[in-house]
């Protein structure tokens, strides 16, 4: 068992996490709340890792950081050092690679909160991030649980941005799910079974925990729920 | 007093709609689908349009968010915060005061709505007539300038809902509030002596006192009287 790498990776898959809720709740708010046309653009920008497959933009990202670019050179005057083949390079791979696992659920749970809610916390007085701090986050709890919990999965089974971007540096980026292709290609079925056991359980304990609290399945804010008793 | 002018099309709803509300109660009546709510919704600031012009004491609104305007809105929906509690719900709209000051403050409003005895009530646990009660303490708190109520009694019984505007009228006088209330049941009109705003299909058809506007409502309602006696 690669210990390093199983540090490694969930260190990568905590930071991760972290960074996407902190940037997944005001942009979930934005979608949601906002009535702008171009937001309809952000939406999709921020779902296309969905569909790109991770080796493109592990590539697009190799470039963007790396000596060939204008940013990628101002990254290296400011960091002292590319961001390519680094840690930070990953976590910068990895919350892009994985915001929409993190923003969909935010938005799904946001939109659902009753819009008679906000109109009140409107009225009386709150401001964008009051009415976010105090109405859509209370009430859209679950759904935060919910995309911390794929943000951190999703980053934790991450394969070709991690390849691409990060290469396949021992305690610096050799994740598991690296860990695990170097096992197979050296023939190591034994290490390879036990890294691949090790990747299942995690994410299953992790689903199951998900599931048991109900989280997943009342995804919907409670609002929805109790705001129908006094319709 | 409220001035207002609107142009506003919704679907196939066209509200067009130019009128200054100067008594201290107005109520706008009307048949359901006839502007009422979304007319209360614009005063509000919650329903925004370019051509809106409204004024509140000769300032003007149109452009102010919906918590700048000092104007309250209860609707027939109470929308209370379901994952705070009766206090924390009545004391919202309070955040620039002191914590003390909230608390007295949230305290009065309850009584002035008879729900003191709801003070650390769960959301979840009112019936729909306290909901609404709570919801009228919250909007009231932070002393707004006008108060728009949109069929906000329609949860409690008839007895309930006079007694709760008997209450609520001389505080309100007191405290210079002015009341827009949207209903359909024109006794309100004429519990409240209120000035009366007849909307119809978007447009103004009458405006004036309940006894000259509601004449015919009036005269139904004597009727109404006079059968079951």
């Amino acid at each position: 068992m690669d210990w390093q790498a199983l540090i490694l990776t969930l260190k990568l898959a905590a930071i991760t996490t972290a960074i996407l809720l902190a940037i997944a709740v005001p942009l979930a708010a934005l979608l949601v709340l906002g009535r702008a046309r171009w937001l309809a653009a952000l939406e999709a920008v921020t779902a296309l890792p969905l569909v790109l497959p991770p080796t493109v933009l592990g590539f697009f990202l190799l470039v963007l950081l790396g000596p060939r670019t204008a940013f990628g050179r101002a990254i290296v005057a400011l960091l002292g050092h590319p961001l390519a083949f680094s840690f930070s390079g990953l976590v910068v791979g990895s919350v892009i690679y994985s915001l929409p696992f993190a923003v969909q659920p935010v938005v799904a749970g946001f939109a659902a909160v009753n819009p008679a809610l906000v109109d009140a916390a409107r009225l009386l007085g709150a401001s964008t991030p009051r009415l976010v701090w105090t109405v859509l986050a209370p009430l859209a709890r679950r759904s935060l649980a919910t995309a911390a919990v794929l943000s951190f999965l999703h980053t934790v089974g991450e394969f070709g941005v991690v390849l691409m971007l990060g290469g396949d540096i021992p305690g610096a980026t050799r994740t598991l799910s690296i860990a695990l292709y170097d096992q197979v290609e050296g023939f190591d079925y034994a290490a390879a079974t036990h890294t691949a056991l090790v990747l299942l359980g995690m994410s299953l304990a992790a689903l199951a925990v998900l599931y048991a609290s109900g989280v997943a399945r009342g995804a919907g804010p409670e609002s929805a729920r109790r705001g129908a008793r006094h319709g | 007093m409220v001035e207002c002018s609107l142009d506003l099309r919704r679907g196939g709803f066209h509200l067009r709609v130019a009128c200054r509300f100067a008594s201290p109660w107005t109520v706008l009546f009307g048949p359901s689908g006839s502007g009422k709510s979304t007319l209360l919704r614009v005063l509000a600031g919650l329903d925004r349009d370019g051509k809106t012009q409204i004024t509140v004491d000769t300032k003007e609104m149109a452009k102010l968010p919906p918590g700048a305007r000092n104007i309250g809105l209860v609707a027939q929906q109470p929308a209370l915060f379901p994952h705070l509690g009766v206090a924390a719900n009545v004391g919202y709209g309070l955040r620039r005061m002191d914590r003390s000051a909230q608390a007295e403050r949230v305290r009065q409003m309850l009584a002035l709505v008879d729900g003191a005895h709801l003070v650390s009530r769960r959301v979840a646990d009112l019936s729909g007539g306290e909901a609404q009660r709570i919801a009228l303490a919250r909007a009231l708190a932070p002393m707004p300038r006008v108060l728009l109520l949109d069929e906000p009694f329609s949860a409690l019984d008839g007895k309930a809902s006079d007694a709760l505007i008997a209450r609520l009228q001389p505080w309100l006088r007191e405290q210079r509030v002015q009341v827009i209330l949207a209903t359909h049941d024109a006794t309100d009109a004429f519990l409240t002596g209120a000035e009366v705003v007849l909307l119809h299909e978007g447009k103004i058809a009458a405006q004036g006192a309940a006894h000259e506007v509601l004449r015919e409502e009036r005269e139904r309602i004597i009727r109404g009287v006079g059968s079951q006696a």
